[in-house]
């Protein structure tokens, strides 16, 4: 199968002071398209500065980073945000949705970007909500939802563009048991049914079940494969 | 959702403050509006074509005195239809607190010259044989509460009389009304010239200015014109102008108006650049994370910055819209009150201005947060949002 992730011989150091950090050492990582990976690992083990390295919100020191065929080590400003904008949906541990904006409209954000008139970005919209099950809150605003309601929304919001990959930072981190099940119960369907390819640092060992493939990471390396 | 209506929901972050600037923004421009039309209409060039009335003013300034003489003159001129003299006589009735223009005029001449001023056959007889007689407007009768028959007792301050004294006393003998008005601050107190000419006790055969009525409104420019080469190599030359501007001159002795109004809108626009700057500043510092957001979604940094620049824009230029726009309204209701000055208009030179003003606005306090939003880094942004 396809690698959609292919990433080669990855550094990223960090320089505090006279210091040299290394955050990320070696790293050898591939994800096949539609696959779900799962990465562990203790607090400051580097998993969301891979994450970030694969979502292009980073730059590596060193190595490859391969996403959706394109080396976007080497892409930069302009060029970086339209490959991001056009191949990947972020989901935050804190849903990072806009206040002043309702359902809807934050998950039209993204389609602001797209030369898509505005009766058919509304259209998007309320698709991708109906498919987070949230179409009938879609003029609530975020202050207006639950924790996983507006982690649902923050998911429509990371697909409604049809990015082919999800990255998620601890998406379950902030919500409870029962919610936190919902949520990952949506990302299993978004990943069977839609096809996404789904990257998610978690600590929950629940959420890591869900994946395809789960890896830990440890001191900015890759160990060992916890399940599959 | 439109792009304007996300740079609307945008500014809608913080409502109260939002609104709060934006009024702001609406007292500077309404001020701007008022002040600039204003200062135009002491400052603005002058169309002498079509008027039909006239003021011959001494050249240099209007404290200086013309010689009785200069009238003689003008009567004989071609083009020249009837002409009054009159004077300032200034001082002030009861205390320093309540002064209206107190002016002696030869009653006929005056009131024929300016003839919209209805007074009756009967109190302009009276006016003109009584020689300590004096006739008021309505508005400023009624002010005072006059009647026909009272003293009134002016303190001069320019001219006393030939004894010294600065106590002079009137008789009221008419009421004048200024139908046409159009409820403006008509106040003039009229006294008699043969009076005032005997009793003052220097400048004697010296008047302030001269009214003309012209036969052919038409030729107004020429016979102004007409009239100052006349006098040009006399002691005392002339300046020949609308009412209006000689109304308007009047209130220039006061000082620079244009800029004193330039001064102050100086002023007024720089408190409004800190508080606007503080706005969009405080604004950006408390969004950084949607920023960071956006630039996670695919907004590039270009893309936010011209965001965070569109807003300052949006909060500044619709500001001056509104300002504007109730300047333009309030014109229209102090128009009565300004016209003797010259033509109350809203100018598009000050309105092209008022536009350049809030976008050069928008665009100066817009800069700091937009420059700062585009270099701002995505990791860190959303690493301190946890």
């Amino acid at each position: 199968m396809k690698h959609i992730i292919d990433i080669r011989e990855l550094h990223k150091t960090y320089q505090r002071g006279g210091e040299r950090i290394s955050v990320l050492d070696h790293i050898d990582l591939t994800v096949d398209e539609g696959g779900y990976l799962a990465l562990m690992g203790p607090s400051g083990s580097g998993k969301t500065t891979l994450l970030n390295m694969i979502g292009g919100l980073d730059v590596p020191t060193k190595g490859s980073v391969n996403v959706c065929g394109v080396n976007i080590a080497q892409l930069k400003g302009r060029a970086l945000a339209n490959w991001r904008a056009q191949n990947i949906g972020f989901v935050f541990q804190f849903y990072n949705l806009m206040d002043v904006l309702s359902a809807q409209r934050n998950v039209e954000l993204p389609l602001l970007l797209t030369k898509l008139s505005k009766k058919e970005r509304q259209k998007r919209a309320l698709t991708a909500l109906d498919i987070v099950g949230l179409a009938n809150r879609a003029k609530h605003k975020p202050s207006e939802l639950s924790g996983g309601q507006l982690q649902r929304v923050a998911i429509a919001r990371a697909l409604v563009a049809d990015q082919r990959i999800l990255v998620c930072d601890e998406p379950t981190g902030d919500l409870d048991r029962a919610s936190a099940n919902q949520i990952l119960d949506l990302m299993e369907i978004l990943n069977t049914s839609h096809h996404k390819t789904i990257v998610m640092v978690t600590h929950d060992p629940e959420a890591a079940r869900h994946a395809h493939e789960c890896l830990h990471l440890d001191k900015g390396r890759l160990s060992a494969e916890v399940n599959a | 959702m439109s792009y304007l209506g996300f740079l609307f929901a945008n500014l809608g972050r913080k409502k109260v403050r939002t609104w709060l600037t934006f009024l702001s923004i609406v007292v500077c421009f309404l001020l701007f509006g008022l002040l600039r039309t204003v200062g135009g209409m002491f400052s603005g060039p002058v169309n002498l074509a079509g008027v039909d009335r006239l003021v011959v003013s001494p050249k240099y300034s209007i404290i200086d005195p013309l010689p009785i003489s200069h009238m003689n003159v003008l009567r004989g001129l071609s083009g020249v239809q009837s002409a009054a003299h009159a004077d300032w006589f200034g001082g002030n009735y009861l205390d320093f607190g309540l002064a209206f223009p107190t002016i002696p005029v030869k009653p006929r001449e005056y009131f024929n010259v300016y003839s919209e001023l209805e007074i009756t056959q009967a109190d302009l007889d009276t006016f003109e044989n009584t020689r300590t007689g004096a006739v008021a407007s309505r508005s400023t009768a009624e002010r005072f509460g006059w009647q026909i028959g009272d003293t009134i007792p002016i303190m001069g301050n320019i001219y006393p009389q030939e004894d010294g004294a600065l106590l002079w006393e009137f008789e009221l003998v008419g009421i004048y009304d200024r139908p046409n008005s159009s409820g403006g601050n008509f106040e003039d107190f009229y006294i008699h010239y043969d009076y005032f000419e005997e009793a003052k006790q220097h400048s004697k055969g010296m008047i302030g200015w001269i009214s003309v009525k012209v036969d052919h409104p038409d030729e107004a420019a020429l016979l102004a014109s007409d009239i100052d080469a006349l006098f040009e190599n006399s002691r005392n030359p002339t300046r020949t102008m609308t009412e209006n501007e000689y109304n308007a001159q009047f209130t220039k002795q006061l000082g620079n108006i244009g800029m004193m109004i330039n001064m102050i809108l100086t002023a007024v626009f720089f408190s409004i650049l800190l508080l606007v700057a503080n706005t969009m500043i405080q604004s950006f510092r408390e969004r950084l994370s949607d920023l960071g957001v956006l630039k996670a979604l695919g907004f590039n940094d270009g893309w936010v910055a011209r965001m965070v620049l569109y807003e300052s824009l949006l909060l500044n230029v619709s500001g001056a819209v509104v300002g504007i726009g109730l300047s333009y309204l309030s014109l229209i209701g102090l128009e009565p009150m300004l016209s003797n000055f010259g033509v109350v208009e809203l100018t598009s030179a000050n309105l092209i201005f008022a536009m350049a003003i809030a976008a050069l606005l928008g665009l100066v306090v817009g800069a700091i947060p937009a420059i700062r939003a585009s270099s701002l880094p995505i990791v860190d942004v959303l690493k301190a949002r946890g």
